[in-house]
């Protein structure tokens, strides 16, 4: 039974590649390389979406083309009003979020958008039953309503300084998706939204095609046509672009060399929060003791790092917060220092032992180090974790396993980790460190307990004044220099190489995951073509 | 000649099928079961996959209530027998990771999946075929030895290694083919001409990567058949060479291929996986890794029905084609 209809499915598709390309014969071929059409772009990237509705997370972190929300990013991560008139209006207690719509948008289907597409996305999203699994991101949210048709007001648990960041996800019609099976239904492949890009075709695993909105409130796109192509692998990425059928990719760091000094071609790195750390997990009789957080967050030779296994494109890490970020507390830079590393852990009372391991109470300097299999760059930032360690006395045992096989690990066993979140330092470092979330999923793994650091993690996140929260989230900087729960390592830039036919390219400060939003393209519907 | 070497005899081929027939179902039965029994036991965790990058930030609670959602929590009889009294309802249910119905998942990719392994296939059969006849006449020959190295090369050689050699040599170096997608990246309709350029370089590895099989059985067959008596004594009476050589040289030797050509069914859908990857050819071999890695039961069980009877089928056509070729062996089933 199931054979056979599965069967008769494939001679239907057969039949009608057949018939289509019968008719597609008569007709002159439109196809030709890439970047042959002036007003079409086609990126490849490495990652695409599992699904392209909002309602289950896709482009929860704004730049979904296909969408908007009520808010978006700048080039400076600075958030803009979108569907909203403007920023939101905020209760002196920072309870309530006021948002005042903008008029006359419509959804691409035709249909007006109003208030209550807006409470719609963000109860849906909110109910338990939908298989939304970023909607903790949405925790504060007591409630939503529409007063009027245009304007909605969210009302909070608790104050919540960063939740206007939250509102830049994007939102979906309801007389559409509130009319099907939200987890399964035609929306999640086929969506309507309100922005720039109207999709016109998914073919999973190999390409995502968009066309320009040409009713978009915002004005229609110069780039007519828009695809994402799906390469996972890296090296055929390059391949494609070389062959001229890609106009940008996403690269590594050593393929991204080589083609970025073709003629024609330009390389756009990203700065990001995208950063590799080690956890230093609190229940492991080694990494538990700060003598040796310490000691292995001051042997680790950072900046050989970034120059050997980034080529260049990354910098020194010394906790979730980049470097160069407005967030970021100066002076809580760590020099490579082994001799100062060797001295804590000899005041400490590590002594070394016969094989060069050091030695306390019986207990030997050693524990695993896990990094997920495949993944090139952790495999690299592992063994060099390693190799520094091993100069200071200490033994690091690296494994390659994939999260299956390492989070019933993570209590005790250290592991090469990821992330990063720019829009607001609360969503990283939240989830990070505080204390209660030891171990909740994949949350502060390391099960990183300090009450100063709970303290100011609390503070910053109730309080709406920049300077009370910068000063909250110094301390937690500074905490992590004396008691480390995890030795960052690097945050790494995302590579980009790109014909250079078009004006208007930018990179944002990205995120951890980097999919559809992400690139040079973030901003592609507003790219000019070059005047030559 | 095809017509004097061949002849159908239809009742018993019927017969044959028939009895298999029967006897493949309590087998797809067993093997659902199998996939849910292997897949439950698997240590991936479908909600961990349903989540993706979003999972290593969710809470637990919400991970919790993500698994009560997806019914992965039920014991596993009862949810084969679920997925089984709606799948013979015509319901294949819901593929979690593609988060679409599973019949739609596979209607928009086996399609493109048959067409790339049935060219392929023809391309492996009368490649390798052809070229084994030849090889057989002289044996030891230029030729022979030239083909049976590459041949050798080719059965060591992987085929996502030879789908970076092809890409690299005809799209980056000589620039005459496309590297990989169905159609050009973009162009959004599917047209012959698009599909057909970018079909060859995947239909050419994929069946490049199962010459090697065909081609060896044919030359040893061929050649053993040559040195047979009867086919001595045929040359001694000034049988033409041409004649000798296809009527009974490739007819004998093309019985042990018979029965290959069903067996290489498996090797070719797991050819065809890695195929499929590198040239980012949107079949159903990709989707089967997915579902496989992310515990999707709905989708995972109808693929492996899928890919068992494919494999059925393949042994029925090769024991067909055995018994019409050599009579003595007949439709037993």
């Amino acid at each position: 039974m199931t054979a056979r209809t599965a069967r008769g499915a494939a001679a239907a598709t057969l039949a009608l590649a057949l018939i289509t390309g019968a008719a597609a014969c008569s007709a002159p071929s439109a196809g030709g390389a890439a970047s042959a059409r002036a007003d079409s772009v086609v990126v490849g990237t490495a990652t695409e979406p599992e699904s392209l509705s909002p309602l289950l997370g896709y482009g929860k972190d704004g730049n979904s083309k296909i969408f908007d929300g009520l808010l978006t990013h700048d080039a400076d991560m600075k958030l803009r009003p979108a569907l909203a008139e403007a920023l939101p209006e905020v209760s002196a207690d920072g309870l309530t979020y006021t948002y005042k719509l903008r008029t006359g948008v419509k959804f691409s289907d035709g249909q007006p958008f109003s208030a209550k597409d807006v409470v719609f996305t963000y109860r849906t999203i909110l109910d338990p039953k939908t298989n939304n699994a970023s909607k903790s991101e949405l925790d504060a949210v007591k409630d939503v309503t529409a007063r009027g048709e245009d304007t909605v007001v969210f009302t909070l648990k608790y104050p919540y300084a960063p939740f206007a960041e939250r509102t830049v996800l994007p939102i979906a019609p309801e007389h559409i998706a509130g009319r099907q099976d939200v987890n399964s239904g035609d929306f999640t492949t086929r969506p309507v939204g309100t922005g720039p890009y109207l999709l016109t075709g998914w073919s999973k695993g190999e390409k995502l095609s968009f066309k320009a909105n040409p009713s978009y409130w915002g004005g229609e796109p110069a780039v007519k046509k828009f695809t994402m192509a799906v390469i996972k692998d890296d090296d055929v990425r390059a391949t494609r672009l070389r062959s001229g059928e890609l106009d940008a990719a996403i690269l590594p760091p050593n393929l991204a060399k080589g083609l970025g000094r073709d003629k024609g071609r330009r390389t756009y790195a990203a700065k990001t929060f995208d950063y590799r750390n080690v956890t230093l997990p609190t229940h492991n009789t080694v990494t538990g003791d700060v003598a040796v957080r310490q000691a292995l967050d001051i042997a680790v030779d950072r900046e050989a790092m970034v120059d050997r296994l980034l080529e260049g494109a990354g910098k020194p890490a010394y906790g979730p917060v980049p470097t160069d970020s407005p967030w970021f507390t100066a002076g809580t830079e760590r020099a490579h220092d082994l001799d100062k590393a060797k001295r804590i852990l000899d005041d400490a009372g590590w002594r070394t032992g016969e094989d060069g391991i050091r030695v306390k109470d019986g207990v030997r300097a050693s524990f695993p180090l896990w990094y997920t299999s495949g993944d090139k760059i952790r495999q690299d930032h592992a063994l060099a974790f390693a190799s520094d360690a091993k100069k200071a006395g200490i033994e690091v045992r690296t494994e390659a396993g994939t999260w299956e096989v390492i989070e019933p690990r993570m209590k005790t066993d250290a592991v090469l980790a990821g992330g990063g979140s720019p829009a607001d330092p609360d969503f990283d470092q939240y989830l990070l460190l505080t204390s209660s979330l030891g171990g909740d999923g994949f949350n502060n793994m390391a099960r990183y307990d300090n009450p100063a650091v709970d303290r100011a993690l609390q503070d910053a996140r109730e309080s709406g004044d920049p300077a009370a929260r910068k000063a909250a989230y110094d301390t937690v900087q500074r905490e992590l220099v004396k008691n480390p729960g995890y030795v960052f390592l690097t945050h790494i830039d995302h590579l980009y190489v790109v014909n250079d036919t078009w004006d208007g390219l930018s990179t944002q400060v990205e995120p951890h995951d980097h999919g559809l939003g992400a690139g040079p393209w973030w901003n592609v519907e507003t790219w000019k073509p070059k005047q030559k | 000649m095809i017509r004097r070497l061949v002849r159908f005899p239809w009742g018993p081929m019927a017969r044959m099928a028939g009895r298999r027939a029967l006897f493949a179902a309590p087998v797809l039965l067993a093997v659902t079961f199998g996939v849910f029994a292997v897949a439950a036991l698997s240590p991936f965790d479908p909600v961990k996959a349903y989540a993706g990058t979003a999972g290593l930030t969710a809470s637990q609670a919400e991970l919790d209530q993500l698994r009560a959602n997806l019914g992965v929590d039920r014991p596993l009889p009862e949810r084969w027998w679920d997925w089984l009294t709606s799948a013979l309802t015509g319901d294949l249910g819901t593929s979690a990771v593609m988060r679409q119905p599973v019949a739609d998942v596979i209607g928009e990719r086996v399609g493109w999946s048959a067409l790339l392994a049935l060219c392929a296939f023809a391309v492996a059969v009368l490649a390798g075929t052809g070229l084994g006849v030849l090889a057989a006449r002289r044996q030891g020959g230029p030729l022979d030895r030239a083909v049976s190295s590459l041949a050798y090369t080719l059965e060591a050689a992987p085929a996502f290694w030879l789908g970076l050699l092809a890409i690299w040599f005809f799209s980056v170096r000589l620039g005459v083919l496309p590297s990989g997608g169905l159609t050009d990246a973009g162009s959004d309709v599917v047209t012959f001409g698009q599909v057909a350029s970018h079909l060859v370089l995947p239909a050419l590895v994929l069946g490049l990567s199962q010459l090697p099989w065909f081609f060896l059985y044919v030359r040893q067959g061929v050649a053993d058949a040559l040195d047979e008596d009867p086919v001595r004594g045929a040359r001694a009476r000034g049988v033409r060479e041409r004649r000798v050589l296809l009527g009974h040289g490739l007819r004998s030797g093309m019985l042990p291929m018979l029965t290959l050509i069903g067996s290489r069914v498996p090797e070719l859908i797991t050819g065809a996986l890695l195929v499929e990857t590198v040239f980012s050819w949107p079949g159903i071999a990709a989707a089967t890794v997915q579902a496989a890695t992310s515990v999707d039961f709905p989708l995972l069980a109808a693929l492996t029905v899928l890919a068992t009877a494919a494999v059925l089928a393949g042994n029925l056509l090769s024991d067909l084609l055995y018994g019409v070729a050599d009579p003595r062996v007949g439709f037993d089933g």
